[in-house]
């Protein structure tokens, strides 16, 4: 009877996620390590093991809590990109526009936090806004003209990256490529830490990272536990069928591309609010925080809740690529891991089939084992 | 005006080869967003060539190996989409984005780690080939005539015989429209969607190398090729599958993309006063434009996209 339990426990879909997950990781690692190997066999190991260590490489709790600190602050950008790729997916969209909302919203929080001088609310909704904007550009080409989301979100995120470069050059530093920060412009535009930033000594911490853990548990019961949810996941898995029950297929199309912008809006303001990182007006690519999401949410498993801990992960080992050896390696290692881990949870499928005929299998030879000795039973 | 058309036509030959690559992969039913990644990765390897061949091999067998180096790393790297995507059945559009990632992470370590071995206080990701370009280009009066373009013309051609009138390309089509009926009259779906993959690697990879020996002599590879793959995906679109609409499409494109870099030489331009960033915008805003335009009736194969399970025949 014990021995029955303990195989139900692999046949359910959150744990064989789990696994998956934690054997991308792994596999991830692993070839990241043999490509340090290659490039150069001394150090590889300490230099993996720093990614993995992060701040932990801090011999003191004092640095080790702060560092801890920032890590989750550059977290809540990459959960809320990861998210609003999350939510597109269960609905049967790719957005991959995702990083181009995100810029959006950068755009808009500190053009109205630096030049019109807005508070802080009004700076986080007009973020929300410019993501939603962009990503219903996306929804009605998809609705209504059947044009790939895909690619309508690359190219967006091209157009929205000149746009962006060129509006902020209008509240850049003078004296260097980045903006201005907020500190000295205007301080009401900054997130408000209600005594945070004092438990982590660390001035970047703000309310946002408790919201972006409470906006995760929102989105999860938004998908499975309100019609308005099951409605958009109808839709993703059938748009006919969708449509032949009543549901407006089209509108939803565009409402789930809308929320997914505005997710990705808002993880800009959080981040950018903080006065943590500026913007560089001569920016050549899109924020890696968009791409990144895609790792975080399928590493996820494409569950909210498992989002938040991927997207620690991703952000984890992200920071960790500053404490490589760089006399040796490049820090881009760590973007290498995280392309290798979406690369692997491609195969995420194929595991849980794996899984699941392993049980297949073990069940079965039970069952003939129970048959032979209730065999042998009625034989005496 | 002669720097817009010989920037057009460079520019049109990389859309040109890349959409070919893309063509035959869709035609065998995988879509493969990883063209941008696997550029990236034929870019390197013609980089690659460059730097390490000598540079007295004599000018046509010098473009030659450039080229098979190209393709050969363009060739490898998208087998890790065929892989996953044909014989694990994993989600294309995932893998794809994955390869583009992985492209870029994994030449700028690479590159960076070359650099470094050398000198150690260089950590850049750059390649020059300043020499090597000039056996690439054959001056008409001031005209810069890039061989790639006479390839780009006679890989156009082959790829159109290829497709229409020979029996591989015929059966690689059969699989990208209707599997189940390709696989009942004996063909082998897994080994045409994988060919068909391989050719995309190959031209992806020529197309790379194409992009940074247009119009610089040195190339930084932490910035990619800056959505190229995905603007020849667009031209594939528009061009309906088909290699000479293809062709036609890249024109165009490869057009507004050149306009980007010459404007400053037209008076009339100039005196519109517009910022350079719309020039910038310009090719992405005219490809979204399009695809609206010509996406409602898609002529896309039925069965891309859609990993081929023989069990539901």
């Amino acid at each position: 009877m014990s021995e029955k339990t303990k195989t139900n426990i692999f046949k359910k879909p959150g744990v064989q996620s789990l696994i998956s997950s934690l054997v991308c990781i792994i596999l991830g690692l692993f070839i990241a390590f043999i490509v340090l190997l290659i490039i150069n066999p001394s150090g590889a190991f300490t230099s993996i093991m720093n990614v993995v260590k992060n701040f932990l490489w801090f011999k003191n709790p004092a640095s080790r809590l702060k560092y801890f600190g920032e890590t989750l602050v550059k977290t809540v950008p990459l959960l809320m990109c990861a998210l609003a790729v999350l939510f597109s997916y269960k609905v049967g969209l790719f957005n991959i526009g995702t990083p181009g909302q995100y810029c959006a919203g950068i755009c808009a929080a500190l053009y109205a936090a630096l030049k019109w001088q807005w508070g802080w609310v009004p700076c986080v909704l007009f973020a929300i806004i410019a993501g939603a904007l962009l990503a219903s550009i996306v929804g009605v080409l998809k609705a209504y003209l059947n044009v790939n989301e895909v690619i309508s979100g690359i190219m967006l995120n091209w157009i929205t990256l000149y746009f962006t470069n060129a509006t902020l050059t209008a509240v850049k530093n003078p004296a260097s490529k980045d903006t201005l920060t907020i500190a000295s412009v205007n301080k009401a535009a900054l997130l408000p830490k209600i005594g945070l930033d004092k438990i982590f000594n660390d001035k970047y911490v703000t309310i946002a990272i408790p919201i972006a853990i409470v906006i995760a548990v929102i989105i999860m019961i938004i998908l499975d536990k309100t019609k308005f949810g099951y409605e958009l996941k109808a839709t993703g898995i059938n748009k006919d069928a969708a449509k032949y029950c009543g549901m407006m297929e089209k509108t939803n199309i565009i409402i789930t591309l809308v929320i997914s912008g505005a997710l990705a809006g808002l993880g800009a303001a959080f981040y950018y609010l903080t006065d943590f990182e500026q913007w560089a007006v001569t920016q050549s690519t899109v924020p890696a925080m968009g791409f990144n999401g895609i790792a975080a949410t399928f590493l996820g498993g494409l569950n909210p809740i498992g989002t938040i801990f991927a997207s620690y992960f991703i952000q984890h080992i992200t920071a960790g690529g500053a404490f490589v050896d760089l006399t040796k390696y490049s820090s881009q290692i760590t973007d290498l891991i995280s392309a290798l881990i979406i690369y692997l949870c491609g195969f995420v499928l194929f595991m849980k089939t794996f899984m699941n005929n392993l049980i297949k299998k073990s069940e079965a030879k039970r069952h003939v084992k129970e048959f032979n000795i209730n065999d042998e039973g009625g034989n005496k | 005006m002669l720097l817009l058309i010989q920037y057009t036509l460079i520019f049109a030959s990389v859309l040109i080869l890349v959409a070919l690559g893309g063509c035959f992969s869709e035609h065998s039913g995988v879509i493969n967003l990883g063209l941008e990644g696997i550029m990236v990765m034929g870019a390197l390897g013609g980089a690659l060539g460059m730097r390490f061949l000598p540079i007295g091999i004599p000018g046509l067998f010098y473009i030659l190996l450039v080229m098979l180096f190209a393709i050969l790393v363009g060739v490898l790297y998208s087998s890790l989409l065929a892989v996953a995507a044909i014989n694990f059945k994993a989600d294309q559009t995932i893998v794809g984005t994955a390869l583009n990632m992985l492209g870029t992470a994994a030449a700028t370590v690479i590159v960076k780690a070359m650099n470094t071995a050398v000198n150690p206080n260089d950590v850049s990701s750059i390649i020059q080939y300043i020499e090597p370009k000039k056996k690439f280009i054959v001056y008409l009066g001031s005209f810069e005539f890039n061989w790639f373009m006479l390839f780009t013309l006679i890989i156009l051609g082959c790829a159109w015989f290829v497709l229409y009138k020979t029996k591989f390309g015929l059966r690689l089509m059969a699989c990208g429209e209707h599997p189940q009926a390709a696989d009942s009259v004996g063909i082998n779906v897994h080994k045409m969607r994988w060919s068909g993959v391989l050719i995309s690697g190959g031209l992806g990879g020529l197309g790379g190398i194409c992009y940074i020996l247009a119009g610089v002599s040195e190339w930084r590879f932490e910035y990619g090729v800056a959505g190229f793959g995905f603007l020849a995906l667009a031209v594939m679109i528009f061009g309906q599958w088909k290699p000479t609409r293809i062709a036609l499409a890249a024109l165009m494109f490869g057009f507004f993309r050149a306009l980007s870099n010459t404007y400053m030489g037209f008076g009339f331009l100039q005196a519109l006063n517009l910022p350079s960033t719309v020039y910038n915008m310009l090719p992405y805003i005219i490809s979204i434009i399009v695809l609206a335009l010509t996406s409602k009736n898609s002529k896309a194969p039925k069965a891309e996209g859609i990993p081929y399970d023989k069990g539901q025949r």
